[in-house]
């Protein structure tokens, strides 16, 4: 299980998340929802470890990773998975030794097994055959495919998705969110994405937290975020412009 | 929780004072940067790939400008030196005074500024789009270093290549001499390399020696720290990339004189 507590970050004079409390409970899709620059993605760097937060507790299974550094935050780390916005796939790598490089560097899985388990993880996101292709010669949703791949290839605990689903087109948005789905039935990890595909998320979502200006404001199921009273979360749900409108951040 | 605002007569007092933490915590984070990459140096496991990747990408893709910028550098020391001496009758020195020239000072300086301006620009744009894509990001996650991946092969690389371009650039250099001094001018050839041989030792080589060592060091430090704390978007990367260029070839030239006078 994840425990978030308090969390508490700014930036100069700008806070970004105030006292935000969340639980994840293991084996489900947790998914964040909230408007673009509302910090969906700072929280997320939190959770990973590559921010530090003023105040508040991260519990992985009881362990505090808030202020953790080093070889004791790696060890939490190796139980992760992470798809980044973008993909983040190393352009100078072909797409299998994107997949292959956790389970070469990581894990030093034998070169046998390695070629195995590199050709079932691209596989498994509908991919055969374009391992030899770079990053810069297949399309935004392959590349997001390709990541999906790489960060589930070692069989992570959990796994936190950044908006997988920014930039493409309505199709590829559901392709991605049932291959999530998919995939998360195959291995059960816990998932924790920052999404804004309203309603596409509320389909695979076991539980629904909305972050508005630095809190989760409201957090369940999917029936439960719906039929929710908050103005702040029926606005976003519908899509209707907020006439009090906090700052971009 | 964020701070409260200050009163408007207290704000030039945070700004300097904001600026100066700023200043001191970035001069801090610049040597943890370094004492970071030796560590994992000097600690397994070794990228040998990675190291190999960065002595072709700095060192070997260097070649042919260290190799022009040398025989360029030569035979204009030649022709100059040469034009100066014959004025005194001692156009006999040619040779000693090229290659001390080259090998004491214009050697190690010059193909420093010149990888800085190839390799280094390139290494901090690479670093750079790895840091706002990402890519970065995803080897820590991965529980990887991107010290050990990206980092200390580049430094370990600058500390090789350094010394053997300066020794390629100063051999070319010689001879960009001897062409002007005396297949143009008609030094014999004999006097050419027989004086150099009487008038540049060991501690001549050595001057240029260190000096190159510690230039490899300077330019992969201060062109992969940039690269690695480069800002938003591409303006971050271009501005990471020129800050590097202009640094490290201040601190060349800042660290030259301080090495001269030690080295004498």
């Amino acid at each position: 299980m994840i425990k978030v507590e308090g969390l508490t970050k700014s930036f100069g004079r700008q806070a970004v998340l105030r006292e935000l409390t969340l639980e994840v409970a293991t084996g489900t899709i947790t998914i964040v929802i909230g408007r673009s620059g509302g910090g969906k993605s700072v929280f997320l760097k939190h959770l990973v470890g590559l921010m530090q937060p003023d105040a508040g507790r991260i519990l992985v299974d009881g362990v505090d990773i808030s202020r953790m550094r080093g070889r004791a935050l790696d060890e939490i780390r190796r139980t992760y998975g992470v798809v980044f916005q973008g993909g983040a796939l190393f352009d100078s790598m072909t797409c299998y030794d994107n997949v292959a490089f956790p389970l070469r560097e990581k894990l030093r899985t034998p070169p046998e097994e390695l070629a195995k388990r590199v050709e079932a993880a691209l596989a498994q996101v509908g991919l055969e055959g374009v391992g030899a292709k770079y990053p810069a010669e297949i399309s935004g949703g392959m590349r997001k495919r390709v990541a999906i791949a790489r960060a589930l290839v070692t069989e992570p605990e959990i796994v936190f998705f950044d908006e997988p689903t920014t930039g493409l087109d309505p199709v590829l948005v559901n392709t991605i969110h049932h291959l999530i789905l998919n995939l998360h039935r195959r291995f059960r990890f816990t998932a924790v994405v920052v999404s804004h595909e309203i309603p596409e998320i509320f389909e695979i979502a076991d539980t629904v937290a909305m972050l508005h200006e630095g809190r989760i404001v409201e957090a369940g199921s999917p029936s439960v975020i719906q039929s929710s009273t908050n103005p702040v979360v029926q606005r976003f749900i519908k899509g209707e412009p907020d006439n009090n409108v906090s700052e971009e951040r | 929780m964020p701070e409260p605002p200050l009163a408007p007569a207290l704000r030039p007092f945070e700004a300097v004072g904001g600026w100066t933490i700023g200043t001191v915590e970035s001069l801090g984070r610049f040597g943890t940067f370094l004492a970071e990459a030796v560590g994992v140096l000097v600690t397994p496991p070794f990228k040998f790939r990675a190291f190999l990747d960065r002595i072709n990408f700095i060192g070997y893709r260097s070649l042919l400008i260290i190799f022009l910028t040398g025989a360029f550098t030569g035979m204009v020391l030649g022709l100059q030196i040469y034009l100066t001496l014959v004025r005194f009758g001692s156009e006999a020195f040619l040779g000693p005074a090229v290659a001390l020239s080259l090998i004491r000072e214009l050697g190690p300086v010059l193909a420093a500024l010149m990888v800085t301006g190839r390799a280094g620009s390139a290494l901090t744009a690479e670093l750079g789009i790895m840091r706002i894509t990402e890519q970065i990001d995803a080897l820590t996650v991965m529980a990887l270093s991107p010290m050990r991946y990206l980092v200390a092969p580049s430094i370990l690389a600058g500390l090789i290549t350094f010394p053997l371009m300066t020794a390629l650039f100063d051999v070319v250099g010689i001879f960009g001499g001897y062409l002007v001094g005396v297949k143009l001018f008609g030094l014999s050839a004999g006097t050419y390399f027989g004086e150099m041989q009487t008038f540049v030792d060991i501690g001549d080589i050595m001057v240029g020696f260190w000096k190159s060592l510690s230039f490899g060091v300077i330019v992969t430090w201060v062109c992969t720290y940039k690269g690695f704390n480069a800002g938003h978007g591409a303006e971050g990367v271009a501005r990471a990339t020129t800050q590097a260029v202009v640094t490290s070839s201040v601190l060349i030239l800042v660290w030259d004189y301080f090495m001269g006078s030690i080295l004498q």
